[in-house]
């Protein structure tokens, strides 16, 4: 094959290195769509990883763990929203607090649970289509968040293209003078949309804790908390540009794992620090023309709104 | 056809937010298939009164009467319901949706968008507004985007239709096409709340008028029986002086400006192309022109905040077109930009800081790289002296005035430096009557003592009564400039695009 590397299984695994990062993109995409810029995702994801994985462990089923770790993001977007849309506290530095905030508390709670295995996550039993050769490996043989996530990522473009609650979602978004002038609670709606954005967040934690590595260990997220805001950036706030974008740095770091497995003559530390790399370049790339990408955000992303009289 | 039955009964509405009431004991009545005009100045309460007809606002005290019966709509969706719309002056539409979603968004509960595109065609053409319900409003014209909003209200067939002043951002013959829709809608017995300030538009529409001053009725008359110089002085409730004009000597050119095309930084913003003009000194050089035609660009372009070919921009000569704010300023040209808080001025420093960040060149306010403050100190002073700033001090932050008051400041700090290119965008934009009149004659005075002055402005009876030479920018292209002496207003509306191809309605006709 590529240099020992089995494209079947690259293809496999990268779906599955994207689940995390895939879903609280999406969720971010929302919280964006909204008017709101929630920096606070690692910090989010980091709740959901060890308040899922204590669920989890606790009760022994990993339904309930992946709730749980929903649960913990959207209650730590909570603080966000009561912070950033009661408040008004500048959006940026609640986001950034929020982050570092998430990263002590989830250290905190996770203390005694270093080293312990969480209940297994089953894949779905496709039966025979999983014996499909090539095919049965790339698409049959996952757990039920892979599909979940790309399912979540459907959900989302429909709702906010055809629904009517996108359409205010949306509008919110670019002004939220003008939805306000027409009688729509900015307010409510945005914290609505930050809860939604903390339990995906919460869930794509929960699923590093409990499928991808699976145990609990400090800063488990290592940083797939921005790169889920730099998916949003890079699919210009389109959904299905998220699932390629998610795919996309999945891919990057399943590929320097097996190219560190390869004995490539590259040094490990930059093929780990490639995925960085990569999402610093493309928010540069992406904000610097005054481009379509540039047009495409919200108009009112990260401003606060305070009813005038 | 406006019978005695009424639609809208106000009755002792007082509304007071902290340090300010808005409106006090306010009464009016609003007939079936009536025209009425809301009067005032900024500030003066219409914008409060209609807040709480439509449902955002809710009185303090006083009833609202809808057809006889007690009238509180406690949010717009209940004030909709009733069969009040209203089209906003700004701040409802959103710009990246298309015309079809934004519709849909003023509407409870909105059919699917097929059928609703095919109803915005179908009322569209009924009253001769043409619309594409595909499009995104961000590209549409000022009137296309006025037509959107009184779709928007028409579909839900009002019975009451507030129009909070539409015309601001219309050309000539997009005030006429308007006007023979509202009169349709008169005809067929819709009536119609007409918000503004622009006295010959209310004699032309409307059948009854309320003048509201500082929160109160002063009067009430039937438009057509009045002047327009005598509503004006029931508005201000002062007798008007018109700025006087010293004829100036008109000297060698000052501010040149040749094929100029510039891209727009500003998004959905329109880009100059090849403007071309000169300016002399003793000049008054006013440029009119419905909003987002290239104004705001055409300000950073001439302020030096976009930069051009050297030679694109000259001032006495000199190619400054590459040059940035600081270059030019020193070069004799100062700018007040259109937007205040945020553009103008830093909403969160003092004014005296305020006064430095544009005065320090030309004022000598620093020395060595240090701050010279009783100097700068003094210079703001100065500035709320000579314009009549009302603020307690210089330490006040910008954002604690009012709006006219920081226009006042704004202007006047860009005037005291001495300057002998002025640029102006919207000089008089939300300062009431006395005070626009004091901002024009400083201008004039200027002009006299030798500064040449761009002057763009939205408001065309402004522009008529400062400027010497007349322009209009459509689409980022300026006309060819002429004097004002002997311009019709159907010249200067042709200049500024005419009706941007709109139809003229074709019922009701």
């Amino acid at each position: 094959m590529f240099g020992g590397i089995d494209p079947a299984l690259l293809i496999a695994s990268l779906m599955v290195a994207s689940v995390p990062i895939l879903l609280a993109a999406v969720g971010e995409l929302v919280v964006e769509k909204a008017g709101v810029l929630n920096l606070g995702v690692e910090g989010m994801m980091i709740m959901g990883a060890i308040c899922g994985f204590i669920t989890a462990v606790e009760t022994g089923s990993p339904t309930l763990g992946f709730l749980g770790g929903a649960a913990g993001g959207a209650a730590l977007s909570l603080l966000f929203a009561a912070l950033t849309q009661v408040m008004q506290a500048n959006q940026v530095a609640s986001g950034l607090a929020l982050t570092l905030f998430g990263l002590g508390l989830s250290s905190l709670l996770g203390q005694n649970y270093v080293g312990i295995k969480p209940p297994h996550t089953g894949a779905v039993p496709f039966g025979p289509l999983a014996d499909i050769p090539f095919l049965g490996r790339v698409v049959f043989g996952h757990d039920p968040f892979v599909y979940l996530s790309i399912i979540a990522v459907a959900a989302v473009w429909a709702f906010l293209k055809f629904s009517r609650g996108g359409l205010i979602l949306r509008a919110v978004g670019e002004s939220h003078d003008a939805a306000h002038a027409l009688g729509y609670k900015v307010v409510r709606i945005r914290m609505l949309a930050i809860m939604f954005g903390g339990a995906m967040a919460g869930l794509g934690g929960a699923y590093l804790s409990l499928v991808r590595v699976p145990q609990w260990v400090d800063g488990i997220t290592a940083g797939a908390g921005w790169i889920a805001l730099a998916i949003v950036v890079f699919a210009s706030w389109k959904p299905w540009r998220a699932l390629l974008g998610a795919w996309l740095f999945g891919g990057i770091t399943v590929l320097q794992l097996n190219l560190q497995a390869a004995q490539v003559g590259i040094p490990v530390e930059y093929l780990s620090m490639s995925p960085y790399l990569i999402t610093i370049l493309v928010l540069v790339l992406m904000s610097s023309g005054r481009g379509k990408a540039a047009l495409n955000a919200p108009a009112c992303l990260g401003q606060n709104f305070h009813a005038a009289r | 056809m406006t019978s005695d039955a009424a639609l809208l009964r106000i009755e002792g509405v007082t509304k007071a937010y902290p340090g300010v009431v808005a409106n006090s004991d306010v009464s009016f009545t609003i007939h079936e298939g009536e025209v009425h005009a809301l009067l005032g100045e900024n500030g003066a309460g219409k914008s409060t009164l209609v807040k709480m007809i439509y449902g955002l606002v809710k009185p303090d005290q006083g009833r609202m009467v809808w057809r006889g019966a007690p009238y509180a709509p406690a949010k717009p969706s209940a004030a909709r319901a009733s069969g009040v719309a209203m089209v906003f002056q700004h701040f409802s539409l959103f710009e990246a949706l298309s015309v079809a979603e934004n519709v849909a968004l003023g509407m409870e509960t909105p059919p699917p968008m097929r059928e609703l595109a095919a109803r915005i065609r179908a009322v569209s053409e009924e009253y001769g507004l043409p619309l594409d319900p595909s499009r995104m409003v961000g590209d549409l014209s000022a009137g296309e985007r006025q037509r959107v909003e009184i779709i928007r209200c028409l579909l839900q067939s009002p019975k009451l239709l507030i129009m909070d002043e539409p015309t601001s951002v219309l050309t000539p013959q997009e005030v006429e096409i308007l006007f023979k829709t509202l009169r349709q809608l008169k005809a067929e017995g819709t009536s119609i709340l007409y918000i503004s300030h622009k006295l010959e538009e209310i004699r032309a529409l409307c059948d009854e008028a309320t003048i509201l001053r500082r929160g109160k009725v002063v009067a009430t008359c039937t438009p057509r029986e009045k002047t327009a110089r005598e509503m004006a002085e029931m508005m201000v409730g002062a007798t008007l002086t018109p700025p006087e004009r010293r004829a100036g000597t008109r000297g060698e050119v000052a501010l040149g400006v040749s094929d100029l095309s510039v891209p727009s930084p500003i998004p959905f913003g329109t880009s100059l192309k090849s403007v071309s003009f000169t300016v002399a000194r003793g000049e008054v050089l006013g440029i009119a022109g419905v909003a987002g035609n290239g104004q705001d660009e055409l300000l950073l372009a001439l302020s030096g905040e976009l930069r051009s070919d050297a030679d694109r921009v000259r001032i006495h000569g000199r190619p400054v077109g590459d040059l940035g704010p600081e270059a030019r300023r020193r070069a004799g040209l100062v700018a007040a930009p259109e937007e205040r808080l945020g553009h103008a001025a830093a909403p969160n420093m003092s004014l005296t800081e305020n006064a430095l960040l544009t005065g320090a060149t030309r004022q000598g306010l620093t020395r060595r790289g240090f701050i010279d403050w009783r100097k700068t100190e003094a210079f703001a002073a100065a500035v709320i002296r000579d314009f009549d700033v009302r603020t307690p001090g210089t330490h006040v932050a910008a954002r604690a005035l009012s709006g006219g008051n920081l226009q006042k400041f704004v202007v006047g700090r860009e005037l005291s430096q001495s300057p002998e290119v002025i640029v102006i965008n919207q000089p008089t934009w939300g300062v009431d009557a006395a005070a626009a009149a004091a901002i024009r004659q400083a201008i004039l005075d200027r002009a006299a003592q030798g500064a040449a002055v761009v002057v763009i402005s939205q408001d065309l009876d402004e522009l008529l009564e400062i400027a010497d030479s007349f322009a209009a920018l459509n689409e980022g292209r300026l006309s060819k400039p002429r004097p004002v002496a002997g311009l019709t207003v159907d010249e200067i509306g042709l200049m500024m695009g005419g009706a941007h191809g709109m139809e003229v309605a074709h019922h009701g006709a």
